[in-house]
């Protein structure tokens, strides 16, 4: 059972989004401020990146009015990671995915990678940082407990698709059309996705986990053997017809 | 070394919220007040008094949901920020097939959440909620008890 006590729980509406902190550690000063910090942080990454603010860097930047050298470093943080992102994917993952310039198929599970970075590095080992629907876990739930994270149904609203269970650091990113409906382009096509209704990675960092889970959805099936080469990487996928898919490395139990 | 473990419960699961308005349902329905976390801690399960206990223990009203099968409504109980219990408040029963619907759905979350070791969640992950979106979320209801 967490000891609730020492619980340090924070939500922060930004980007969009909300983002939930969940911190089991006992809460010192240096993680309260580390908290506060995160928090800052993301209504930076908010103002840098989001493509809803047209005075943004990146708007500004995807319109051509300023240069990459004018923007700020984790400008070019994130273009470089979306690159990499590109290329591990076979091109499946898109800066561009409707045609203009817009990263955030990669910035929420950056900046709240970021986010669990700082958080760390004040001394907290046992947190959960939920992006939006992405999380990124260190440590364990309680001494002795590993963190067990729902997996949201993408047809049925308040159902469980299933439960990841983790005793250690994991970040888990899904894609799918149950929030905001079919808004992931095929980049190849620029028609909507619409093979998956949903996909859960898992992997080591949150950043590229995101990406993944985006480019996956894009992909469809045929992401199945591409995760399956990923090292340190699993998925599992819901198709609109019940049916499921999953790399092999998950260890399967219960029913 | 990391380990990930994927409990396969089949559709297992579980929930707190759910449910909606039908778009045949009478307007009285839909204006059911919005939850607020401490006006809609409890009544509906008897010695689950969350003023008292420590935080994360209490019963949790879900909003009122929309879905496929209309409009479902639930109070999630959660023990020390485990969920413990779900209660239907209200399913589908404007017409025949919403209602069969609901009478295999919802009785069968209930009894998996209840049962199942999947009922013990930390979070959620799901595809990205809107601010909007999160409301009716289930990392919502657990953010409301951990809170």
């Amino acid at each position: 059972m967490p000891d609730t006590t020492t619980r340090l729980h924070h939500l922060e509406h930004v980007m969009g989004t909300v983002f939930s902190f969940d911190i089991r550690d006992q809460p010192t000063p240096a993680i309260h401020r580390a908290l506060a910090h995160a928090v800052r942080a993301l209504h930076t990454v908010d103002a840098v990146f989001s493509t809803y603010r047209p005075d943004s860097a990146i708007s500004r930047l995807g319109r051509g009015e300023i240069r990459p050298a004018d923007c700020p470093p984790e400008v070019h943080e994130v273009l470089s990671l979306c690159a990499h992102a590109t290329h591990a994917s076979d091109g499946w993952f898109s800066i561009t995915p409707d045609g203009s310039l817009d990263p955030a198929g990669l910035v929420k599970g950056w900046a709240t990678e970021t986010a669990s970075q700082l958080l760390h590095e004040a001394g907290a080992r046992n947190t959960c940082v939920n992006g939006g629907g992405d999380l990124q876990l260190r440590g364990q739930a309680a001494p002795g407990a590993p963190w067990r994270i729902g997996i949201a149904h993408p047809l049925r609203p308040g159902e469980l698709a299933t439960v990841i269970t983790t005793e250690g650091d994991l970040t888990i990113a899904t894609s799918g059309t149950a929030e905001r409906g079919a808004h992931i382009l095929n980049p190849h096509h620029g028609t909507p996705a619409t093979a998956l209704t949903s996909i859960t990675v898992t992997g080591p960092r949150l950043t590229m986990t995101d990406a993944y889970a985006t480019a996956a959805f894009a992909r469809g099936d045929s992401s199945r053997d591409w995760l399956e080469s990923l090292q340190g990487y699993e998925a599992l996928a819901l198709k609109p017809d019940g049916q499921t898919w999953r790399t092999s490395g998950f260890t399967v139990h219960g029913r | 070394m990391r380990r990930a473990v994927l409990a396969t419960t089949g559709i297992s699961a579980l929930i707190v919220t759910l449910l909606a308005l039908k778009p045949h349902q009478p307007p009285a329905l839909a204006a059911v007040p919005p939850r607020s976390p401490l006006a809609s801690s409890s009544p509906h399960t008897p010695g689950s008094t969350p003023s008292g206990k420590p935080s994360g223990t209490g019963t949790y009203t879900g909003d009122p949901i929309d879905t496929q099968y209309g409009t479902v409504q639930v109070a999630a109980t959660l023990t020390h920020g485990r969920l413990t219990a779900v209660r239907v408040l209200r399913a589908p029963d404007q017409n025949g097939r919403d209602q069969q619907i609901a009478s295999y759905a919802l009785p069968r979350l209930t009894q998996e959440a209840i049962g199942a070791q999947s009922a013990h969640i930390d979070a959620i992950s799901g595809a990205s909620y809107t601010s909007q979106g999160y409301i009716q979320s289930l990392q919502s209801a657990l953010d409301q008890a951990h809170a």
